[in-house]
């Protein structure tokens, strides 16, 4: 049985709410779908028990009706584990992994400005990576949204400068 | 002064000893800094907005500006993600391509830090030789892709450009060169006492702290953290080629020169090997123009740490989602911890120490029409003019020339 095979059994087996949602991509790429109210004990489980201690990244999703948390946890060993959670657009909740990880600091606040989320237990600081005179309530990565004033490129521009 | 009196000074964004914008709130007790925070997001350009609203091949272009160093880093980590969700098998022989444009890279990006790390202690001459010494493997990327930066030279499904026999040779010499070049480098770093005195013990990353903040790259394993994506998860033919990842105990700026220079040695080692084992065949695979719907995650040792891209397709031309995780951002976070108890004085090395990412693509560019006004000079020429200025000056480089000639370095 490979290592990625012997982690979707574990996985299975500790958490039977996880059974189906598990996928292996390729070897050393493992995905699994986790509802947002069972993240913390899963989470806890790769990162405590699992051998998952390292945190690539935190990737935020615009999904239509929800946003979506992708967490890249890798091993040593080389394996990349993605949980992804998704929470509904008009309360998008989720908690702060800074306690286990300080630098998902900067990624969660990358979330915050870009998409919307709200962290719960973030604590306060500087934003980022938005200006701090950026308007409330615009988020650049939602797919609804469209920069308000982006100058129209003319389409003579090759020729006005010729002439 | 009270000792216990303390103020804020705020450097940045724009510092003469930072290329580039990013600002500080330094706590000082007299010249010890003691708190320490970190603003970024100046140099936001919303790359991956943009970048759902092109097409792959375009992105594939977009996203190799997302640095002028490690331009090739981004670009083949985007590119592995997109072929692994289209399931391309790119040929063997673009894929040491890839991996050969990589290790170049490395050397070029590593020999430009040693230079910084030099000039920002006050050592300028190991500026001017290592950037010196640097303009060979920058000539052989310009030679083997076209450019100097930027290369262009990842497809969807392959390379752009093939690699003849005669190039090949072209870089085993010049690898000489670099390597006899980054010996003499490692002695001075080794002997120099001066410049060990200077560099040990400032910016201190305990093994714990560094594992604990998540540095990545030279700046991890200078504290002993034996982490390389090239090793630990390889891609392109990392697995066909034996090398050492380089580490330190030493847990400072110290340790992080001598991690660098180390890394540039097995750079040469990787290098010979993929051109003497480089197999014959196509450089390309036909790649579609819509991908599949589908999601990858992507991992790519770069000169400064783990690059870190994940791309989600949804059937179409251009990308759903692509998300990018320079190397620079793990490490950014751990470079105020390394500032606090430190002397603010050594604030520009500590920073310049994690290799933070800035552009460096400015260079004379030979003029090659016929629309060239008298006073332009052609590279040849201008390069003489500066060693005729300097030889009525009483400054003779000829000596140094007869001492390096044949062995690549101008």
């Amino acid at each position: 049985m490979s290592p990625e095979q012997q982690i979707e059994l574990n996985l299975a087996k500790t958490f039977p709410y996880l059974q189906g949602k598990i996928r292996i991509q390729r070897a050393r790429r493992v995905f699994v779908d986790v509802e947002a109210e069972h993240f913390g004990e899963v989470f806890d489980y790769l990162v405590q028990r699992a051998g998952f201690t390292i945190l690539c990244t935190i990737t935020g999703l615009d999904l239509g009706a929800t946003l979506g948390a992708l967490y890249h946890l890798a091993q040593e060993s080389g394996i990349v584990l993605t949980v992804a959670i998704a929470v509904p657009k008009e309360a998008p909740v989720i908690r702060t992994v800074t306690s286990t990880f300080p630098a998902a600091d900067a990624y969660e606040r990358e979330m915050v400005d870009l998409l919307g989320m709200q962290v719960e237990g973030l604590a306060p600081g500087n934003r980022y990576p938005l200006p701090d005179n950026w308007p409330a309530g615009q988020y650049p990565l939602r797919k609804d949204w469209k920069p308000a004033d982006e100058p129209a490129r003319p389409a003579d521009t090759k020729e006005s400068v010729n002439a | 002064m009270p000792k216990s009196r303390r103020v804020q000074v705020t450097i940045g964004p724009q510092h003469p000893a930072l290329k580039e914008p990013e600002s500080f709130l330094l706590t000082l007790e007299g010249e010890i800094i003691r708190d320490a925070g970190v603003r970024l997001g100046y140099n936001h350009r919303g790359i991956e907005k943009a970048a759902e609203g092109r097409s792959y091949v375009q992105d594939l272009y977009l996203i190799e500006r997302v640095c002028g160093i490690c331009s090739h880093s981004h670009s083949t980590c985007f590119i592995q993600a997109v072929e692994e969700i289209a399931a391309l098998e790119v040929p063997k022989r673009a894929q040491y391509i890839r991996t050969l444009i990589a290790e170049l890279e490395r050397v070029h990006s590593h020999l430009l830090w040693l230079g910084v790390a030099g000039h920002e202690v006050g050592f300028d001459t190991l500026l001017m030789y290592t950037w010196r010494d640097r303009e060979v493997v920058m000539d052989l990327l310009a030679a083997l892709t076209g450019n100097r930066v930027n290369y262009g030279l990842n497809t969807l499904g392959g390379v752009r450009r093939d690699i003849s026999t005669e190039q090949k040779d072209e870089i085993l010499k010049a690898v000489d060169a670099l390597e006899e070049r980054t010996r003499y480098y490692i002695g001075v770093a080794t002997e120099e006492i001066t410049l060990i005195d200077r560099l040990s013990g400032v910016g201190k990353l305990s093994r714990e702290d560094a594992i604990r903040l998540g540095a990545v790259g030279p700046t991890g394993r200078a504290s002993g953290v034996k982490r390389d994506a090239r090793k630990d998860d390889p891609y392109g033919v990392y697995a066909e080629v034996e090398f050492n990842v380089v580490t330190s105990d030493r847990c400072d700026v110290y340790g992080r020169t001598l991690v660098r220079a180390g890394e540039l040695m097995e750079s040469y080692k990787i290098i010979r090997q993929l051109v003497r084992a480089m197999p014959e065949g196509p450089i390309t695979v036909k790649a579609p123009r819509k991908i599949p719907a589908g999601e990858a995650l992507s991992r790519y040792e770069a000169p400064r740490g783990e690059d870190v891209h994940y791309v989600r397709a949804n059937g179409t031309e251009k990308p759903e989602r692509v998300k990018i995780r320079a190397p620079t951002l793990a490490n950014v976070q751990v470079v105020s911890h390394m500032l606090k108890d430190g002397y603010l004085a050594d604030m520009p090395i500590v920073v310049a120490a994690i290799d933070p990412c800035f552009s460096c693509t400015d260079r004379m560019i030979a003029v090659a029409d016929g629309r060239a006004s008298p006073g332009t000079l052609t590279w040849e020429q201008a390069r003489m003019h500066g060693i005729e200025w300097h030889r009525e000056r009483g400054l003779d480089f000829a000596d140094l020339n007869r001492r390096f000639a044949g062995r690549g370095i101008h």
